[in-house]
């Protein structure tokens, strides 16, 4: 079904009783030339790029709960490409260009709102470096503006700046960021990967691998049978190091739980996303009214989606601390989401150590404004057997050949990225 | 989560910082590279039960190994980590 104003007027016009599923919910075939494991954001892209951009179609995706129950709907929705490393600049700013043209693409509104994000500064050396990282941006044909504090009091007037501590001294802002609705990317890119003959296979948990007598994996074994696979890849963030596992592999991963909150509704407040440079939160407010915002993780191990009250508290105190005024909003929702935290805070897509099973993983709390761009870089390298050049960076032996690509500059501790 | 440590008893998880798998060893100072390799950077990552190097620098500054959960959070025991502290509890 194509989308536009003449089917919504059909439709209308029947009383909304016409409307059809948007993607169709598949049952396994015996095999599939590539199988995906993982029916999130990067899971469904890497099923639409394999078809529309690559010619494979005889493709599966399996998810073992409902496509977009993992992260790909516990996130804060935030997209950006505000990044200072090679490696993570370029990459970043593939996937900003293909938010940017994503709604066309597969036929599918996304609500993508291009509102801005801001990085507060708080100090002299604060602001040099993000003075260097807009600069390092702009090198490479990024929008990134420096903000003073006369610019951030006029954008945002109702922060505080009388805070003696942390004093707001300006801004690195980038227009083109801002957010999108992530379950609506997760059904953009059903609708449009099961339009071009895509199996989404829901409820459908991997739970070991089909090997040929080299070793090779030929397929995978699930809770719903066995199914062969030409390819297999997996983007399984979370839950990467469970699934390598049966392949024998150990990753440079350890899981980790972020919190995200939600406030009640209030009028129009934040107008782009924000961060607090002198504390860890970020806000941004939903076409709902809600505040959407977010801090640390947690800070120890956990595949339970759920958090601790010490980071919530550390959260709450940062947004006190920006935005005096939401301690009178109450807070509505608060859950939580388990990160593949790498090593150096930066994800892994590359070819794995078993031939025919392609890592996608690593995606630390920076997963989903990478959506596109990963399905299609890793849509590439299981094509074609090769990284893209927008991706060569991500490679899993990366840590032994000491070529890490560390934002934050922490060393292998990754509760600390 | 609260964490029952041995000197202080029950405290709130704020009060402790975390390190993380207690199983990873240093490798001898002559180990190859792949042995410092697989202790900096690989990990089992377990979903289940897991020994954990917990620091309590908001109470006594012990650093404590922590069996715990990460499925469920459920912390099964809470002993002095191996290293002087631990002798010291054991005269």
């Amino acid at each position: 079904m194509k989308y536009s104003i003449f089917s919504l007027a059909r439709a209308a016009l029947s009383g909304h009783k016409t409307w059809q599923p948007t993607w169709r919910d598949a049952a396994p075939k015996d095999r599939y030339d590539v199988v995906i494991i993982g029916g999130g954001g990067h899971g469904l892209a890497t099923a639409w790029f394999l078809a529309s951009e690559f010619g494979i179609r005889n493709v599966a995706v399996l998810e073992k709960g409902w496509i977009g129950s993992g992260n790909a709907g516990r996130n804060t929705t935030i997209i950006r490409s505000n990044y200072g490393l090679p490696g993570n600049t370029g990459f970043y700013e593939l996937s900003m260009k293909l938010w940017e043209r994503m709604e066309q693409d597969l036929n599918y509104n996304a609500m993508v709102s291009q509102r801005g994000v801001i990085n507060l500064y708080h100090s002299d050396a604060q602001r040099d470096a993000y003075a260097r990282r807009g600069n390092t941006m702009r090198i490479n044909g990024i929008d990134a503006e420096l903000l003073d504090l006369a610019a951030v009091k006029k954008m945002m007037p109702f922060l505080n700046f009388d805070n003696a501590r942390f004093p707001v001294q300006g801004g690195l802002l980038q227009r083109r960021g801002g957010t999108a609705r992530h379950d609506a990317v997760v059904w953009g890119y059903a609708h449009a990967a099961s339009a071009l003959g895509v199996d989404i296979i829901q409820n459908c948990e991997v739970t070991g691998f089909v090997r040929d007598a080299n070793g090779k994996v030929t397929g995978v074994e699930t809770s719903r049978g066995k199914i062969g696979a030409g390819k297999v890849g997996m983007a399984v963030a979370g839950s990467s190091s469970r699934v390598a596992a049966m392949a024998g592999l150990r990753l440079p991963i350890e899981s980790h739980v972020l919190q995200a909150f939600v406030s009640e509704a209030i009028k129009p407040l934040i107008p782009n996303v924000m961060t607090f440079g002198a504390g860890h939160f970020y806000v941004s407010q939903s076409d709902k009214g809600g505040l959407v915002f977010g801090g640390d993780i947690d800070g120890y191990n956990s595949y339970a989606q759920r958090g601790n009250l010490p980071v919530m508290e550390d959260v709450c105190e940062g947004g006190m601390a920006l935005i005096p005024m939401i301690g009178r909003v109450r807070l509505l929702r608060q859950w939580g989401g388990i990160m593949d935290m790498s090593m150096d805070g930066s994800p892994i897509i590359d070819k794995s150590p078993v031939d025919g099973l392609y890592l996608n993983a690593g995606w630390c709390y920076g997963g989903f404004k990478a959506t596109p761009g990963s399905g299609f870089v890793f849509a590439h390298l299981i094509a074609r057997d090769q990284s893209h050049k927008e991706a060569a960076l991500f490679r899993l032996d990366r840590f032994q050949r000491g070529a890490m690509i560390d934002e934050k500059g922490q060393g292998a501790q990754p509760n600390l990225h | 989560m609260r964490i029952t440590c041995p000197f202080c008893g029950e405290r709130e998880l704020g009060e402790f910082t975390y390190l993380g798998d207690a199983k990873p060893q240093r490798p001898a100072a002559d180990a190859g590279e792949d042995a410092v390799y697989d202790y900096v950077y690989l990990r089992d990552n377990i979903a289940g039960v897991m020994d954990e190097n917990w620091y309590h620098g908001g109470g006594c500054r012990s650093w404590l190994k922590v069996t715990r959960n990460t499925l469920t959070h459920e912390i099964s025991s809470v002993e002095p980590a191996a290293g002087a502290g631990a002798r010291q509890v054991a005269k």
